[in-house]
């Protein structure tokens, strides 16, 4: 059975098929058309749902997430909120009022998922006191998964920027009710949601062939677009143990369950350059759905995290039916959508290597547009620099380069030890056409995948040396 | 005496003319506004989905469905061969099966359809299809089908003076012409001659709710067709022919679109026609929803253009002569490319006068999907050729392109088109001066090429860029428009007309006339469903029409009752009618007020007709295509956008860092609504020329099927700096509602202005002294591309962003 209250009201259904979305079941046996079906593949924001979850101070916080490729029984416990729960009677919800009172909504489809989103930004900043309009790069990190097609987005700013304005009304109906049921619950046919990790190394053994889960942002594709069957089905969500970021000397050990959303106040402080990557990767909503280890794990050569953990030289725990093992990140990636996973192994965590005194983390990613894109090219590059102006450890790794996320070792060989001068520069850039023969594909043809990595390497050369602070050398400097 | 039915309590706030919310806006932010796929349908409602063809062109050798009626669920397979009337649902012209019959003309066409309990059921029935096909040669490159004389359509001439006579019409032909004189001795003789070439991207409409359609039996042998179309009169009219049925048996109903841009005026039908075909087969409703993928390669998108352009011009950079050639890949079929290729043709002037000019329109056939009307329906395809010439001519005289720009448009003197229509508002000239002063054009061009002359890697780019649009369906018969109108007897008012909405605003403006005709407030008028059954024969609601047709057949409906009422009233009272009017509620009869609904119940029993029809057919407008002149366009509008881009010229990656827009509506019929048409039309166009790419394999098959590869902008994407206004104190020069202006499809175009700063930044690494060419739309790929290429061909005197050639740097 599962169960969850939706808009404050709490509801059960039985034999609900493993791979079923939630918005399968709210358009379908919940009857709650409100949240729309734009591309069944998380790039729209048509769906665009608010999942509420206790956090520790009593508070209830809500994240933005994609009903079309959410599974449903994820919302095991959860207190849903639609579109259709934020009016009470004829009163709207400030955001719903401020989008009217600002003309943003034109043909109306995307509205439900924009109010949605917008729910999720306001109701954080009131809980967190915060005072005042949300600044446009809070704007654009909540709306940057809503596609609109009609407005031009213009009056949808400026409705975020109104709606703290207006009194806060009763917030969320289901505020005052408490939680229906226990977050986890008995597994549905074909979907296990394992507790603690032993019992997950159960599931394992039962089922090695089972496919897991976690954000399901990338495999549950796969049904919505082409019906394939996922089942079974493990999904590793609701096991607190994976929950963690563990820190220890070398850095922080990153559980398999944490969501991208979670990880950012951690990279704001210890890389901040991976944060901006991370800030363009997906969504919001996909961003509070997807975790570290699922883009690892899914080891698709488009990846956007892996070139950075390669570049920081990153270790992973790996655990399963045959006991726990660690492996560096270099290992991992065996071929193309291929890992060192062996069946009944999964990947527990995720380690992120601290950055040692004097060493510098760059991390870019190139894609058509800024937000909510496939990465064309991406490159990530660790060094120190030393007292002599040598780069020493460099490690320099790409994305979309090869069949999978890749070290640039003819690269790093051309920096190590080397002051980072023109004529330097010149090899390393010649050296990437030696290290990746680059396909073209959808994305992007060969020469711009490799002329833009070069790009790369040569932005690299103006952040690690000096240059007047009047002359910007990327866009943000700008 | 059966009671009269007391009226509801109004609270007016909004009055007529201004800024009102759109009329679903409520129903928007709530949810509670229900599109087609949110209809609670009959319990055993069955979907539809459909089997589409794997290769560009091909022979069907064997079609054999027999696996894919055997799985669960399915209730009926469909093919060619179930259709009663005919298998044809083209626009205009024959040439588009609603399935494919024989042969398969597209990767993504419509071959059979599946009947089942569920779309998911429907949709794993089709792979089980066990179809064989004959592969034959695809065309699929516009330009070499028009070497090959492959052509959808033939060709069409825009000359001065008259070209060689009545043009051939027949297959064979390839292009149209339109000229404006002797352009070969004008382009012989000029002082400077440029030549150019473009390849200009298609665009995928992206709708956010994808097309659909719903079929159900009425109890008296009729349909009746929910559908997101913004032609209900053509998928009525399709629907009946492909079921054999008069027209009077088919009700077509649109409530609203979960947005259209043109996709949905022609394409629309296909979904309804199958499904009335599968309701008709069944017997029960039938709901067909094309899903994201199947939509995307099934429907047609906005046509890709290959331009060439030679232009004389004199040594300030006025044109003497321009010779323009325009290749419209059509895709497999005619659909609506007469239409397009035309209004392709009619804007190669865009806000200029070309001197002697001709302009040559080609329709290419290739082997892909048949490309369709799109916001501008052509005309911004129409226009890059002459902006880019703008810019060309700059770099070559070592101008700023705004001055070359202000030195071609049109004026009072210089005011006939290529195709002999005078303009007669060229408001373009003063636009632009307050423009130019409001976005401190000169000082920003000043900085920015200061700017870019110190620094290596990052350059700015600056355009100002005009659009001159024609408004008027450019086949006459469309000009045209119906309206209803019903008082009932608690005074309120219901009006249904032909126009459907679909976002912009449409039936918001539509209440607003009849409101303000009646002296009502907004609370009072109420708008309806758009059905075939109410008001016959409509046009589409399309080139930028809907106001204007729409509108004044409303406001002749209202005028019509109002007299009627103020003659009804006068008698009643005994006082002269022209002495009556209808304001805030009431009918006014001197010092007298009396009450709308007083009004009203005192007309229904002294038994006044209290509902009305009307019309409206735009005047004045005449083409001849065998001559390639007339007055196709009943006004222009008129507006001009700059944009400021930011271009890192490492990787191809840009911002739009700021955009000013000035536009034209005349006078508005509602401000907010028509800053939102501009805006969202700005960003759409920004969309095509940059991000939006289209891309097929070699084989035709489209590779950009969702949008995790097809990039429409995002919140990010529009300039944080987005200042819009509108012209004010110029009322259109002719007699529209209440002298206002179309605002649907000419803000798209001043998205040009984004990619000829794209150009500005570019050209800044050769000092301006070359013109890069750059193909839409400019992804940073086509960006970076043509920086290199610029860096190739002349080096400049600028810092080097490549690394390599700077000098050694400091090591930190």
């Amino acid at each position: 059975m599962l169960t969850f209250t939706l808009n404050g009201r709490p509801c059960s259904f039985d034999a609900v098929a493993p791979e079923t979305t939630a918005l399968a079941l709210l358009r379908g046996r919940a009857g709650a058309c409100g949240t729309k079906e734009g591309c069944a593949s998380g790039d729209c924001g048509a769906c665009t749902i608010a999942i509420g979850t206790r956090n520790d101070r009593g508070g209830r916080h809500y994240h933005s997430a994609n009903a079309c490729i959410t599974p449903v029984h994820q919302l095991q416990g959860q207190a849903v909120v639609t579109v259709e729960g934020l009016a009470h009677g004829d009163g709207l919800h400030p955001v719903q009022q401020a989008m009217v009172d600002q003309h943003a909504s034109q043909c109306g489809f995307c509205t439900p998922g924009i109010v949605m989103s917008l729910f999720c930004l306001d109701h954080e900043r009131r809980r967190r006191g915060l005072a005042g309009p949300p600044d446009d790069d809070a704007i654009e990190a909540a709306l940057g998964g809503n596609l609109c097609r009609c407005t031009g987005y213009r009056p949808i700013r400026d409705a975020a920027k109104r709606m703290h304005t207006l009194p806060a009304a009763q917030l969320a109906p289901e505020e005052a009710s408490g939680d229906p049921a226990p977050e986890t619950a008995a597994d549905s046919a074909g979907f296990h949601r394992p507790a603690t990790r032993a019992d997950l190394i159960e599931r394992l053994r039962q089922h090695p062939q089972a496919r897991l889960i976690a954000g399901g942002t990338d495999l549950m594709l796969a049904h919505t677009l082409a019906l394939e069957p996922l089942a079974p089905l493990i999904d590793l969500s609701a096991i607190p143990e994976l929950q963690h970021i563990d820190e220890d000397e070398a850095g922080w050990w990153i559980g398999a369950g944490v969501t991208y959303s979670r990880l950012e106040p951690l990279l704001a402080d210890t890389h901040p350059a991976f944060l901006q990557l991370l800030e363009r990767l997906g969504s919001r909503q996909i961003r509070n759905r997807a975790t570290l280890s699922g883009n690892l794990a899914n080891a698709s050569p488009i990846g956007d995290t892996p070139p950075v953990l390669l570049a920081l030289g990153a270790r992973l725990r790996l655990n399963g039916i045959h006991g726990a093992r660690e492996l560096a990140i270099d290992d991992f990636f065996t071929g193309y959508r291929r890992t060192a996973l062996a069946p009944g192994e999964y990947l527990e965590a995720v380690q992120l290597p601290r950055l040692q005194a004097g060493q510098r983390l760059l991390a870019w990613k190139l894609s058509k547009r800024r937000e909510d894109d496939i990465s064309a090219v991406m490159l990530a590059l660790r060094t120190t620099v030393d007292d002599r102006g040598r780069l020493v450890n460099v490690r320099v790794a790409c994305g979309g380069m090869a069949a999978t996320p890749q070290r640039a070792r003819r690269v790093e060989r051309q920096l190590e030890g080397r002051v980072f001068e023109a004529s330097t520069l010149a090899r390393a850039r010649a050296a990437l056409a030696e290290d990746f023969a680059p396909i073209d594909d959808v994305r992007a043809s060969r020469e711009y995948r490799l002329n833009a990595a070069a790009g790369l390497l040569t932005r690299a050369f103006h952040q690690l040396n000096t240059h007047p602070a009047a002359i910007p050398m990327t866009l943000e400097e700008v | 005496m059966r009671k009269l039915i007391q009226p509801g309590t109004s609270a007016s706030t909004v009055a007529p003319g201004h800024a009102a919310p759109h009329d679903s806006a409520v129903g928007h932010v709530t949810g509670r506004a229900a599109y087609i796929d949110d209809l609670p349908g009959p319990a055993d409602m069955l979907q539809l989905a459909v089997g589409l063809s794997p290769h560009a062109h091909a022979r069907i050798t064997r079609l054999d469905l027999d696996e894919v009626r055997r799985q669960p669920g399915v209730v009926d397979v469909i093919t060619a061969a179930d259709i009663p009337g005919v298998n044809e649902v083209g626009a205009v012209y024959p040439g588009d099966p609603l399935l494919a019959e024989g042969k398969v003309r597209y990767a993504g066409q419509m071959v059979f359809a599946v009947l089942a309990d569920t779309l998911d059921n429907a949709r794993r029935a089709v792979p089980h299809a066990a179809i064989d096909y004959a592969p034959l040669d695809a065309a699929l490159d516009p330009v070499a089908s028009i070497a090959a004389g492959l052509t959808v359509l033939p060709e069409h001439v825009h000359e001065r003076p008259l070209p060689a006579p009545a043009l051939d019409r027949g297959a064979t032909m390839a292009s149209d012409t339109q000229t404006s004189g002797n352009a070969p001795a004008a382009l012989a003789h000029a002082p400077h001659v440029l030549a150019g070439e473009q390849v200009i991207g298609g665009q995928e409409h992206f709708y956010l709710e994808g097309q659909i359609a719903q079929a159900e039996a009425l109890d008296d042998d009729g349909l009746r067709i929910l559908t997101s179309s913004q032609h209900p009169s053509e998928v009525q009219k399709l629907v009946a022919e492909v079921l054999g049925v008069s027209l009077n048996t088919i009700v077509a109903e649109v409530r609203r679109m979960g947005g259209g841009f043109g996709g949905k005026e022609s394409q629309a039908a296909a979904l309804g026609a199958l499904a009335a075909l599968a309701a008709q087969r069944s017997g029960r409703a039938v709901r067909f929803r094309l899903p994201r993928a199947d939509d995307m390669q099934a429907t047609g998108k906005r046509h890709g253009f290959h331009n060439r352009y030679r232009v004389g011009f004199d040594d300030s950079g006025r044109l003497t002569g321009a010779d323009i050639e325009l290749i419209g890949n059509c895709g497999h079929s005619p659909d609506l490319s007469e239409g397009v290729v035309d209004r392709a043709m009619f804007h190669a002037d865009n806000a200029y006068y070309l001197g002697d000019a001709r302009v040559t329109g080609h329709r290419a056939m290739t082997h892909t999907v048949s490309n369709t009307a799109f916001r501008g329906f052509g005309g911004p395809q129409g226009m890059m050729p002459i902006e880019a010439a703008m810019d060309d001519i700059a770099r070559h005289l070592g101008l700023d392109p705004l001055d070359v720009r202000k030195r071609n448009l049109y004026d009072h003197e210089r005011c006939e088109t290529h195709y002999g229509q005078t303009v007669d508002q060229p408001l373009i000239g003063e636009l632009i001066e307050t423009l130019e002063a409001s976005s401190d054009y000169r000082a920003r061009r000043h900085a920015i090429t200061a700017f870019n002359a110190t620094s290596p890697v990052i350059r700015k780019g600056l355009a100002l860029t005009p659009v001159k649009f024609g408004i008027s369906f450019t086949a006459q018969h469309l000009n045209q428009a119906g309206a209803l109108l019903a008082i009932y007897t608690d005074g309120s008012v219901l009006i249904n007309h032909g126009g459907t909405e679909m976002g912009q605003g449409l039936h918001t403006k539509v209440c607003q006339v009849v409101a303000r005709e009646l002296g009502l407030p907004l609370e009072r008028v109420r708008i309806s469903a758009t059905r075939t059954d109410k008001v016959p024969n409509t046009s589409p609601t399309a080139a930028s029409s809907g106001a204007d047709l729409n509108g004044m057949a409303a406001r002749e409906a209202a005028i019509t009752l109002r007299e009627r009422l103020c003659e009804f009233a006068a008698g009643w009272l005994g006082v002269p009618g022209e002495s009556l009017s209808l304001a805030d509620e009431a009918l006014i009869a001197g010092e007298r007020r009396i009450g709308w609904h007083e009004l009203i119940q005192q007309a229904y029993m002294a038994r006044v007709p209290l509902s009305a029809t009307g019309f409206y057919a735009t005047p004045e407008i005449h083409y001849d295509r065998t001559t390639g002149r007339g007055r196709p366009f009943y006004y222009y509008a008129w507006g001009a956008a700059v944009s400021e881009v930011h271009v890192d010229t490492l990787t191809g990656e840009y911002r739009v860092a700021r955009v000013d827009i000035l536009h034209d509506v005349g006078d508005s019929l509602n401000p907010a609504i028509d800053r939102g048409q501009v805006e969202g039309g700005f960003v759409q166009g920004m969309g095509w020329l940059t991000s939006e790419e289209l891309k097929w394999d070699e084989a035709g098959h489209l590779l950009t099927t969702g949008p995790a590869t097809y990039k429409i902008p995002t919140c990010g994407d529009v300039p944080r700096d987005f200042r819009v206004q509108l012209l004010e104190g110029h009322p259109n020069s002719q007699a529209t509602l209440y002298r206002s202006k179309a605002v649907g499809e000419p803000p798209l175009m001043l998205a040009i202005s984004v990619w000829s700063a794209l150009r500005d930044a570019i050209a800044s690494l050769a000092d301006y002294r070359i013109s890069p060419r750059l193909d839409t739309p400019a992804t940073p790929e086509r960006v970076l591309t043509a920086c290199r290429a610029l860096h190739e061909a002349e080096p400049s005197t600028a810092p080097e962003p490549d690394g390599t050639t700077a000098d050694a740097p400091l090591a930190k």
